[in-house]
């Protein structure tokens, strides 16, 4: 798909010639005029910095100073002090990296696992397809939720796993109960293209199954995976920072967004600062994405009015 | 069609089975089973855990435990409640009917709002109120149920006074003002925050949606058919356009279901509304593990029938809907 150039399209006789431009930026000039889309960028490039940053800032998230405990935002705390009396501005910080990074995570796995069950399905059809269609119905029709709070809830009770703090373990189950999505549209496109003559043109010159599903039809769907997997990061950030509310995902002390949210429900009366910027953060970053998503499919759709 | 419908629930069995045997495992080998408090008790001799072990049928083969299990299932018992020692079923039957309300009153009231918004909306498509509506959708899609939620008791309670008692403006949380009469304004006046909070992130999914498929269906042909055979505007967008794009909202609806119930989790913890997800944010807590299996069965059954209901329901909306 990269090597695709339009120049000849775009090239005219007797009309100035335009720049021959590989499809991927062309999509990135169509994105860019999404006004909305290019702000979100920045908003979410400010947040991935912040994060990325945060060892700079003079105070460690966990340092605690009990009798500075529950300030106001000063200009020595900018986001005021928590029942402890550490940082909150430093602490939202190093939340955002976790939040971010589960986000992250547990979106690529979540994918790679839809990716390639939809690919089967679709390429193959059949029997494969009824059996995985099935399972993924059957997941699609659990109370997802619940059923994370259940795992993680067990999955807590495994002496050995106490180290990694919830973190892996909200990872695992964000992914293991959302790649239903990725994987109904992965299967669609690849149920579409595997009729198409390009297809027939790869297995007539001997290209494998695995060939033509990876080198010729999946690139075809970059474009749909994208933009589902920057929609699946928000929902994976709302996720976590959910669990992780509900005291069954990333565990104090270490700070996640939703964690910090927690103890600042106990706080809401004496100290609303507590509960306000952690939610800012996590609807910041939410927004952001779906904007930048919005913007994606925009770009991505050569029919788009954009 | 009654054959495909017979296939769908034969489909479902299975599914629901798998999903049984597994919950049934999980709660089996979860430390705290059935026998985890006999276990910590010291007065308990182990005859006496052996006699209960018997009882209880933990010294069977797991298959025969099993099919006992669900044979009790089927009949209506789902087991006994770790923490209160109750029957699981009584404890979540006290729940539900709160849990119904508490949807049922944020349900229609998001529907009111989210057909005419997303009408509207499409009907003045990049309009100033399209704007302002999609934006508000999107805020309403990225903000966390659960910190609107506190953001609204911070406002709603801390910030905000009556004018008349100088109480705050709206309760916390809770179902009736404590100690004082169970009284119908009493309870609506304590539904208005966590229903307000459910409507808003409904609305927000809803109003767009709708949006989109009235769009569609303002773009049909049937519909420029009947302007064209001059039928009033009024008429060509009720009769024509919003009824056709009511149809897929069912759809949506059905295949929403567990966010729905996730949401009323959130909500029910923040609010300390006493209905099935607090129940289960209680249970998961304690852990509880036959009361939180109950609830996650049910509410998958719910998810099944709901899929299958929007499916007949499609059917009879739509008649180009044939099922083989």
């Amino acid at each position: 798909m990269s090597e695709l150039t339009v120049s000849q399209a775009l090239t005219r006789p007797g009309r100035r010639t335009m720049e021959a431009a590989p499809l991927r930026v062309l999509i990135w000039r169509r994105f860019l005029r999404h006004r909305l889309a290019v702000v979100a960028m920045a908003v979410l490039g400010l947040v991935i910095a912040s994060a990325v940053f945060a060892p700079l800032s003079r105070y460690t998230p966990t340092q605690q100073n009990p009798t500075n405990a529950l300030q106001p935002p000063s200009p020595q705390h900018w986001f005021g002090t928590d029942d402890l009396g550490r940082d909150v501005f430093t602490r939202t910080l190093y939340g955002g990296r976790i939040s971010l990074a589960v986000g992250l995570s547990a979106t690529l796995l979540s994918l790679l696992i839809g990716v390639v069950v939809g690919m089967v399905a679709g390429y193959f059809g059949g029997v494969v397809d009824n059996v995985l269609m099935r399972i993924t119905d059957g997941f699609l029709t659990l109370p997802t939720l619940f059923v994370l709070i259940l795992i993680a809830t067990l999955l807590r009770e495994i002496p050995a796993l106490g180290l990694v703090s919830g973190v892996i373990i909200v990872i695992l189950v964000i992914a293991v109960l959302s790649w239903m999505w990725p994987a109904r549209i992965v299967r669609g496109e690849f149920l579409r293209l595997k009729q198409r003559d390009f297809v027939t043109a790869a297995e007539s010159i001997g290209a494998g199954h695995g060939r033509i599903m990876a080198r010729h039809i999946l690139p075809n769907t970059v474009s749909l995976i994208i933009v589902q997997g920057t929609l699946m990061v928000a929902y994976a950030i709302i996720t976590e920072s959910g669990l992780s509310y509900l005291g069954f995902g990333v565990q104090p002390p270490t700070p996640s967004w939703g964690n910090l949210l927690a103890t600042a429900q106990t706080y809401a009366l004496r100290a609303p600062w507590l509960m306000i910027f952690p939610g800012l953060m996590i609807f910041l970053t939410s927004m952001a994405i779906n904007y930048i998503g919005d913007g994606l499919r925009d770009a991505f759709d050569p029919y788009s009015a954009r | 069609m009654r054959t495909y419908f017979l296939k769908r629930v034969l489909h479902a069995i299975p599914l629901l089975f798998v999903l049984s045997v597994v919950l049934f495992l999980v709660v089996r080998s979860a430390p705290g089973g059935p026998l985890a408090q006999a276990e910590r008790n010291p007065n308990i001799t182990a005859e006496q855990r052996q006699q209960l072990r018997e009882r209880l049928g933990l010294d069977q083969p797991l298959y025969k435990q099993y099919l006992d299990w669900l044979g009790a299932v089927l009949q209506g018992d789902l087991g006994r409640s770790i923490k209160s020692n109750r029957p699981v079923a009584e404890v979540i039957g006290e729940r539900i009917p709160n849990t119904l309300l508490l949807v049922g009153v944020a349900f229609v009231l998001t529907i009111a709002i989210a057909i005419p918004l997303g009408a509207i909306s499409a009907l003045r498509q990049y309009s100033w109120f399209d704007y302002l509506v999609t934006t508000l959708s999107f805020a309403g899609q990225s903000m966390p149920v659960y910190w609107l939620g506190l953001v609204a008791i911070l406002i709603f309670y801390v910030w905000l006074d009556n004018p008349f008692t100088g109480g705050p403006l709206l309760p916390a949380g809770g179902m009736y003002t404590l100690g004082a009469p169970r009284t119908l304004a009493d309870l609506i006046w304590h539904m208005i925050l966590p229903v307000g909070v459910l409507c808003a992130t409904w609305v927000a999914w809803y109003s767009r949606f709708f949006r989109a498929s009235m769009l569609e269906t303002l773009n049909a042909d049937y519909v420029r058919t009947a302007t064209a055979k001059g039928l009033p505007r009024g008429r060509v967008i009720y009769g024509h356009a919003g009824r056709n794009a009511v149809i897929p909202l069912v759809t949506m609806i059905a295949l929403d279901l567990p966010s729905v119930f996730a949401g009323t989790l959130f909500v029910e913890t923040i609010f300390s509304w006493p209905g099935m997800g607090r129940l289960f944010w209680e249970a998961a807590r304690g852990r509880d593990y036959p009361v939180l299996m109950a609830i996650i069965m049910i509410n998958a059954v719910l998810i099944v029938l709901a899929n299958l209901i929007a499916d007949m329901l499609y059917a009879r909306l739509d008649p180009r809907v044939r099922y083989e």
